[in-house]
């Protein structure tokens, strides 16, 4: 039954892998450029909710909405104002700058809110949760953020396959130069897939701030597990990054139950290991 | 002189790629209804002049005009959302979208006009009974029909098309070449890039030849002989004796 338990929480951790994963892979499948600054960012979605619920007092519904609001403006004008300038046939400059937008951040972000750790509280939740046959339980925070992780790609799938943006935005990641062929803006387009992808940041910075603590640093180790569940699920498939992240999620909470100190490294291994057998990932729909 | 209220009018146009210099002063100019093919050998600017033309490849001045407006520099989707629709040279699908979305998405600048869904199916039926399928899996000619669909159903007054005959079995090309008076029919003028000087001739109302980036012959096709196209398509003369019967003979 121990590893019965294991099982489901891994699982369950692997939605929030997906979540952290889901705006990279938007924003590669459509732009093809990789947002170094990405975990950066989920960690600024963080303190963004830490700074509305718990220093301004709103109600965290509000505070929910804000911030996805925020970040989804950061995200079009930053795309429109900064990325659009630097993305062309060579990978390395929106890879620069990025990378630079990653530093900038930290440091922005520890001289505003020190480098102590932090944490949402999210009252009740933190410590509910449902009894199942067999001795188990499931906590209901790790269960709702799976949840929000089905909504989220569950939206994100309907906004690609039943939607007038949508079938723009797999356009242009299939052959962006003859988006303005049809019509289409290509840095609007670019703007709007960054838009989504920083509102789904937003959601992953979120439960990242009710879920555990995190301080300025915290970002680039979030990158790594997005890269690593984006990586295991497959380039450009939306339900690949779930498998992705319940694979990661999996791994380390098996890693964990061995050793407490290998809980990071099994997840690592799984993803190396994945790289040799299958490169191209789980559910691979792009190439290249 | 040419009136200034012409459909489409290029003066001197001049297209780099780099340092590279592919078009040397192009003058053309167009009238609605028309369609004018564009005829001349692999490397002479053909395609260039589509990509300045709908602003993929910048240009710069006040060298184009279209219906009236300046449109040269402009970006290509306000330039496509002014009327100009293009079929790539190789189709370019989308290869994730379905046939009826790849078309679909062709109508995104929302400008009003003939072509609809229903009216490309009634101008390629093949397409109807496969519009669920994916662009890219069907055959040659049918991604051609798909292409100059999308293009449709922008309802574009002036159509571009790159070399839509590339790669496609003579019956086949008859078969797109068909659509050609009904696309005319519903009023949209065509500017059509063409190595098949036959098909180029048989379709067109004005032609025009161009040779290394520059405009070496115009006119109509009847009025043209074979001995002018010959010389202004490779730049010399042909040895064969008969070469001056009119270039309508050559289909």
């Amino acid at each position: 039954m121990e590893w019965v338990n294991v099982l489901i929480q891994g699982v369950l951790l692997g939605g929030l892998y997906a979540l952290f994963a889901a705006g990279l892979s938007l924003m590669f499948g459509v732009m093809r450029f990789v947002n170094i600054a990405h975990g950066d960012f989920i960690v600024l979605a963080a303190y963004l909710m830490l700074s509305f619920v718990t220093f301004m007092g709103w109600h965290p519904a509000l505070g929910i909405v804000a911030v996805v609001l925020v970040m989804g403006t950061i995200g079009y004008l930053g795309q429109r104002i900064l990325l659009n300038r630097v993305l062309g046939k060579d990978i390395l400059p929106p890879i620069l700058v990025t990378f630079g937008l990653s530093i900038i951040l930290q440091n922005g972000m520890m001289e505003v809110f020190s480098a102590d750790s932090r944490r949402v509280s999210s009252g009740a939740l933190d410590v509910a949760s449902i009894s199942l046959p067999g001795d188990l339980a499931i906590g209901a925070m790790p269960l709702l953020m799976f949840v929000v992780a089905l909504g989220v790609l569950a939206g994100l799938h309907v906004l690609f396959f039943h939607t007038a943006l949508g079938r723009l935005l797999r356009a242009t990641s299939d052959d962006a130069e003859m988006v303005p062929l049809m019509g289409g803006n290509k840095a609007h387009v670019f703007a709007l897939a960054t838009m989504i992808a920083s509102g789904v940041v937003a959601v992953a910075g979120i439960m990242l701030a009710m879920k555990t603590n995190f301080d300025p640093s915290a970002g680039p180790s979030r990158l790594l597990f997005a890269f690593e569940a984006v990586i295991i699920g497959g380039l450009g498939s939306l339900w690949g990054t779930l498998a992705g992240g319940v694979v990661l999620g999996v791994a380390q909470v098996v890693g964990a139950q061995i050793d407490a100190g290998f809980q990071i490294l099994a997840g690592h291994l799984v993803f190396l290991l994945i790289l040799v057998v299958r490169p191209q990932g789980l559910f691979a729909r792009m190439k290249g | 002189m040419t009136p200034h209220n012409a459909f489409l009018e290029i003066r001197n146009l001049t297209a780099f790629y780099g340092d590279f210099q592919a078009l040397f002063g192009i003058d053309l100019t167009m009238d609605e209804g028309d369609t004018m093919a564009v005829i001349g050998a692999n490397g002479a600017g053909k395609s260039t002049m589509l990509r300045t033309l709908t602003g993929l490849l910048p240009s710069k001045g006040q060298n184009i005009r279209f219906a009236g407006a300046a449109i040269a520099g402009q970006p290509a989707h306000l330039i496509h959302k002014a009327g100009i629709a293009m079929v790539p040279e190789g189709r370019r699908l989308f290869p994730s979208l379905t046939v009826e979305e790849n078309l679909s998405i062709g109508a995104s600048g929302k400008r009003k006009g003939p072509w609809s869904l229903a009216a490309i199916y009634e101008l390629f039926p093949d397409l109807h009974d496969r519009r669920h399928h994916g662009g890219t899996a069907l055959s040659g000619g049918q991604q051609q029909m798909v292409a100059i669909g999308r293009a449709l159903m922008s309802n574009p007054r002036l159509l571009l098309c790159d070399e839509i005959s590339l790669g496609l079995s003579p019956k086949v090309i008859k078969d797109i070449y068909t659509a050609v008076p009904l696309i005319r029919a519903r009023g949209t003028s065509m500017l059509v890039i063409e190595q098949d000087i036959a098909q180029a001739m048989a379709v067109a109302t004005r032609v025009i030849c161009l040779q290394e980036g520059r405009v070496s012959l115009s006119g109509r096709p009847e009025d043209l002989s074979r001995a002018e196209i010959t010389r202004a398509y490779f730049g010399f003369e042909a040895d064969e004796p008969d070469t001056n019967e009119p270039a309508r003979e050559m289909l």
